[in-house]
């Protein structure tokens, strides 16, 4: 169990039953009165958040989370489907709790997902991911109202802006935690 | 500094580190740097006159900004009541907040936000139950003489008229102690030379500053641990 002295940015307690990460902590004490720890939440499952405040003598349990190495195998009706590659186990992580991660997927892509029980609730990406470039119009000289970018959209139906040099059939690397076009990769 | 104004120093004051273990947050260390100030032969009214020189001395303008905030520091500061403080922004009063033990709460997330903003506001006249040193107020007993003074928001000083009378001195520290063995089981033994040089001392007032926080205010920094040269993670 944990107490109010242990509350703290980056802190994941269990409220009602559901893990929930501390994103924003600060105490206060008016005037020689008591302390209180003034909380902000995030629902690690619904991603909502909200504040609360906390009195000196209240307890928290522990969020038991862990984050496992797992391979992406498929996605198929259920979701997405990952492989412990110790044990083989698999388990599977929904659109939502993906959400834009999921255009960065690649067959057999190693990746770290975070265990919440027996339930996948995040997924930690490679930072840079190779993906073909299947639809880019090409670049119309003379339009600098766009400066030197254009749109493309790659294998995996993610749209993003790249450089105009960037043709269709090009791999290009992607930043997964932006989302962002980094650079050419020569084949 | 009771023990001194009892031995006769009328106007004393001391500059010095405070500490306070397991507080820590945007607005308080465990370790910080109070100014005290006493003055003997008059009451907290003098000390709200005291802080309301003292400010407005230190701060460049008359106007000063913090954090977006703009503040005229020229005298006289609004007075309000603890009990006006409560009718004004909050659903209940002092005495029912008391009595659901949600009167910290109110006071930090209902009222201290609103609390010195246009300009400084000195917040007065506690609960007698929150003021274990101070003197009652004449007339009202279950009131004391005590006040805080706010600027932005921000908790500046904790001052009173002080409490003199041995006798009632003595009944407090006792229902105090026994608050306290109720609650964790520690017993305490009452100060009695404290108690002792009561008996001599002159009716006085005595106020607390918290010299970080006037940086804080005066160089408009949002957080304590910007006007400190290290802070207790980094030690």
């Amino acid at each position: 169990m944990y107490s109010c002295s242990d509350l703290k940015k980056g802190l994941k307690i269990l409220l009602d039953g559901e893990p929930h990460v501390i994103v924003a902590f600060d105490f206060t004490k008016p005037g020689k009165g008591q302390a209180l720890y003034k909380c902000k939440l995030r629902n690690m499952l619904t991603g909502s958040l909200f504040d609360r405040t906390y009195r000196s003598g209240e307890s928290f349990e522990p969020a038991s989370l862990e984050e496992r190495d797992m391979q992406f195998l498929y996605q198929d009706d259920s979701g997405y489907v990952f492989m412990d590659q110790k044990s083989y186990e698999q388990t599977i992580l929904t659109e939502d709790v993906l959400g834009d991660d999921k255009y960065f997927l690649i067959d057999n892509m190693e990746v770290k997902v975070l265990l919440f029980g027996e339930r996948g609730i995040g997924l930690t990406l490679p930072i840079f991911v190779t993906l073909r470039v299947t639809v880019s119009d090409p670049w119309v000289k003379g339009d600098t109202a766009a400066g030197n970018s254009k749109p493309a959209t790659v294998e995996t139906g993610y749209t993003l802006q790249v450089p105009s040099f960037v043709d269709e059939g090009t791999l290009i690397q992607i930043d997964t935690r932006t989302g962002e076009y980094v650079t050419r990769v020569k084949e | 500094m009771k023990r001194l104004l009892a031995a006769d120093y009328a106007r004393i004051f001391q500059l010095c580190h405070c500490w306070r273990a397991d507080e820590r947050g945007s607005r308080h260390l465990p370790e910080f740097t109070i100014l005290e100030w006493y003055r003997s032969h008059c009451d907290y009214r003098a000390l709200m006159s005291d802080c309301e020189s003292l400010l407005r001395r230190l701060a460049p303008h008359e106007k000063i900004s913090y954090q977006g905030q703009s503040i005229d520091l020229e005298p006289p500061f609004e007075r309000l009541s603890v009990t006006e403080a409560f009718t004004r922004y909050t659903d209940t009063t002092a005495r029912q907040a008391l009595k659901d033990d949600r009167f910290d709460e109110l006071i930090a997330l209902s009222i201290e936000p609103h609390l010195g903003l246009a300009r400084p506001t000195i917040l007065y006249d506690y609960p007698a139950e929150l003021a274990a040193l101070a003197r009652r107020k004449p007339g009202q007993p279950q009131l004391a003489e005590r006040f805080e003074l706010y600027i932005a928001g921000l908790e500046l000083a904790n001052a009173f008229s002080e409490l003199t009378d041995p006798q009632e001195q003595r009944q407090r520290f006792n229902a105090e102690a026994k608050i306290l063995a109720d609650k964790t089981g520690q017993t305490v033994q009452l100060p009695e030379p404290f108690l002792d040089d009561l008996q001599q001392i002159p009716p006085a007032a005595g106020i607390a500053l918290g010299i970080d926080r006037l940086v804080m205010l005066l160089t408009d920094a949002e957080s304590i641990e910007q006007v400190v040269a290290f802070t207790p993670e980094e030690l």
